[in-house]
């Protein structure tokens, strides 16, 4: 099933006057279960697909579909509701709510969730964080945790609502080698229990623990392939698209 | 629920910033607090002002001389001695709705007692002056009719005249000169303090009417009369009896002006609590300023709060918060800040006016429906102050609140 599906992509931004076309006629899919690096340099537009996908902006022209539902034409709140129960995202700074413990920091998206769950907040999100590893480190706040260990908390805030997709801008950008290591080893084995991922990087590095990197530039996606394979520039994966996790496993060991 | 859970984040973010919260309410705690202060120690005077008439008696009505009219030139008030002791009688005799009548003969003088004076007037009145006025006998006895008829000269002081003449003695019995007519001292007036207007009611010597007007006046002038309605309720009807009396006793024709005024204690009461109710109210709407410039500071607040927590806002967006989610919890902080500052304010104001009035002497009354719309009040100065920065909040856009450094 095809988790993200975008058709003909546009967003046009005006600055002082001039068009910008941060995303000039993107169409791409991502099926549930891949994990896709988006790679690219400043500029490319691979921030702004980033947004589009987490429902954070919306399209000038297009249309984005999200597990088979329309969003390109919901207003402000709706998409609120989409991001609170469908995506979770991850931030290169973390961002995680300043003196407030890692387990409030979790429960932010619970509080805002309109669906009743019956089980409560806490217990949900005491076990997002024992999935992440920080079983032990609940009652820390921010400042007391290594930047690893916020990414972890930020990652558990993005699980606790059960997404269809992780989003993670940059997640890596503020962390020494190891940790990097540590944390897309996280997302790996979130993916290996189903969760669809995307990655926006621009380290190399990063993108080959992905099991397919697009590649975008001014605006156009230019490279699309799944392990080294090359897929046609600019177009949806064809049928060649089942996730391939031999090569990811390989970059864990 | 949810709202609960409003309240719970705002109270975390005022603790957070105690000192700064604390500056914020500052403004609404004084402007509740100078309101609530104001609105008591006004009601309390205003209720000072009326016990205080109405220990002059309710029921009492009083008769002038009015401006007289010679030549078409009018004179001022009492400047003609147009009462006279036979209308006195006169309304002793027809008036129904009256309960009791007395004139009061005034005359000023110096009053000796032994090596000691004292500067006072003596009023000569009739027996009934007693329940008129409310008066109580502290010791002795009050004079009789027949001490009316017979001009007796004997006289019931006060209690200020009492302790300047006689200090510690006990006067019943002693002998006092006015004008070089000795008087018997037969009693003592209870203390009474001081009138509605200020003056001492207790510096003042009784004696009989007739034993005032013709022993030491000029047997003629008689300053007012003072007589008491059958109850409250029959004042207005009592007004109208006098006035018709009056009137025929004076010969006046029905275009002539009456020669005479009337004044009863709940004419006097409705001015009087209507001079403090203006002032309180007056009062009370400056105080009312310094909420409105309280509520600007929690604006002013508010808006520096959400230009400090755009990213936090960005976080709360980005994992599904809605913009109205957002309008709410700062909404609701406002709201709290200022509530927790209206009770501060509602404690400091209480505070203050029951301290003044212990100092200033004067009674303190508070009421419910003020601390209720104290209240309500600054939860109102929440909403509207609170409304502007937490629209801002809401309306900011997730991807650059989140960018926000």
């Amino acid at each position: 099933m095809e988790t993200i599906l975008l058709k003909d992509a546009k967003k046009i931004f005006s600055l002082g006057g001039e068009k910008v076309h941060a995303l000039d006629g993107v169409s791409l899919s991502i099926l549930s279960g891949e994990f896709v690096a988006i790679m690219g340099t400043s500029g490319s537009g691979k921030s702004t697909l980033m947004n589009i996908f987490g429902c954070l902006d919306t399209l000038t022209e297009g249309e984005y579909h999200l597990e088979g539902v329309n969003v390109s034409g919901m207003d402000k709140a709706r998409l609120a509701d989409v991001r609170n129960q469908r995506i979770g995202f991850v931030f290169q700074g973390f961002n995680l709510l300043p003196r407030t413990t890692a387990l409030e920091n979790v429960q932010l998206p619970l509080f805002y969730s309109r669906k009743r769950k019956g089980d409560n907040p806490k217990k949900r999100a005491a076990e997002a964080l024992e999935r992440v590893g920080l079983g032990n480190r609940m009652d820390h706040e921010p400042n007391q945790l290594s930047g690893g260990q916020q990414q972890r908390v930020a990652i558990a805030r993005a699980l606790v609502n059960d997404p269809a997709i992780i989003l993670a801008d940059e997640p890596t950008g503020n962390l020494d080698s190891k940790t990097t290591l540590d944390v897309l080893n996280l997302f790996r084995e979130l993916n290996l229990q189903g969760i669809t991922i995307v990655i926006v990087t621009h380290e190399p590095e990063v993108g080959q623990h992905a099991q397919r990197v697009i590649t975008m530039r001014d605006g156009r996606i230019i490279e699309d392939h799944l392990n080294g394979k090359a897929l046609h520039p600019g177009g949806r994966v064809g049928g060649a698209s089942l996730p391939n996790i031999s090569g990811p496993r390989e970059a864990i060991s | 629920m949810k709202w609960f859970k409003f309240v719970k984040v705002a109270l975390q973010s005022i603790l957070k910033n105690r000192m700064r919260s604390l500056l914020t309410m500052l403004g609404v705690i004084i402007g509740v607090g100078s309101v609530i202060s104001l609105m008591a120690l006004g009601q309390g005077s205003q209720a000072d002002i009326t016990t205080q008439v109405s220990s002059m008696g309710t029921n009492l009505i009083m008769v002038h001389s009015s401006s007289g009219r010679t030549g078409g030139v009018s004179h001022g008030s009492g400047s003609l001695a147009t009462i006279t002791m036979d209308d006195v009688d006169e309304l002793r005799e027809k008036a129904a709705t009256l309960a009791a009548v007395s004139p009061s003969v005034r005359v000023s003088g110096q009053v000796i007692a032994g090596n000691a004076n004292w500067n006072t007037s003596v009023e000569g009145v009739s027996p009934q002056y007693l329940s008129i006025r409310n008066y109580e006998m502290a010791s002795g006895t009050f004079f009789t009719e027949r001490d009316v008829k017979i001009r007796a000269k004997v006289a019931v002081l006060g209690q200020t005249v009492v302790d300047n003449l006689f200090g510690d003695k006990n006067p019943i019995g002693a002998r006092i000169r006015f004008r070089n007519v000795p008087f018997k001292v037969i009693g003592v007036l209870a203390e009474k303090g001081q009138s509605s207007m200020g003056n001492d009611q207790d510096d003042v010597i009784l004696t009989p009417s007739t034993t005032a007007l013709y022993r030491l006046s000029d047997g003629k002038t008689v300053r007012v009369i003072l007589a008491s309605a059958v109850s409250e309720d029959t004042v207005d009807a009592a007004k109208e009896e006098i006035t018709a009396i009056l009137r025929k006793t004076h010969k006046l024709h029905a275009n002539e002006e009456d020669d005479f005024s009337l004044r009863s204690q709940t004419e006097i009461i409705d001015m009087a609590s209507k001079v403090t109710g203006t002032l309180t109210v007056l009062l009370s709407a400056i105080a009312g300023v310094s909420l409105l410039v309280g509520g600007i500071g929690i604006m002013n607040i508010m808006l520096v709060s959400v230009t400090e927590r755009t990213r936090e806002i960005g976080i709360r967006m980005a994992v599904g918060a809605r913009g109205s989610d957002i309008l709410a919890q700062f909404l609701v902080e406002a709201i709290i800040l200022s509530l927790i500052g209206g009770l501060f304010g509602i404690i400091l104001g209480l505070g203050l006016a029951f301290g003044l009035g212990e100092v200033l002497g004067c009674s303190v009354k508070t009421d419910l429906s003020v601390i209720v719309m104290a209240v309500a009040f600054t939860a109102v100065v929440g909403v509207f102050f609170g409304f502007y920065p937490a629209r801002k909040a809401a309306s900011l856009h997730p991807i650059e609140a989140l960018r926000y450094e």
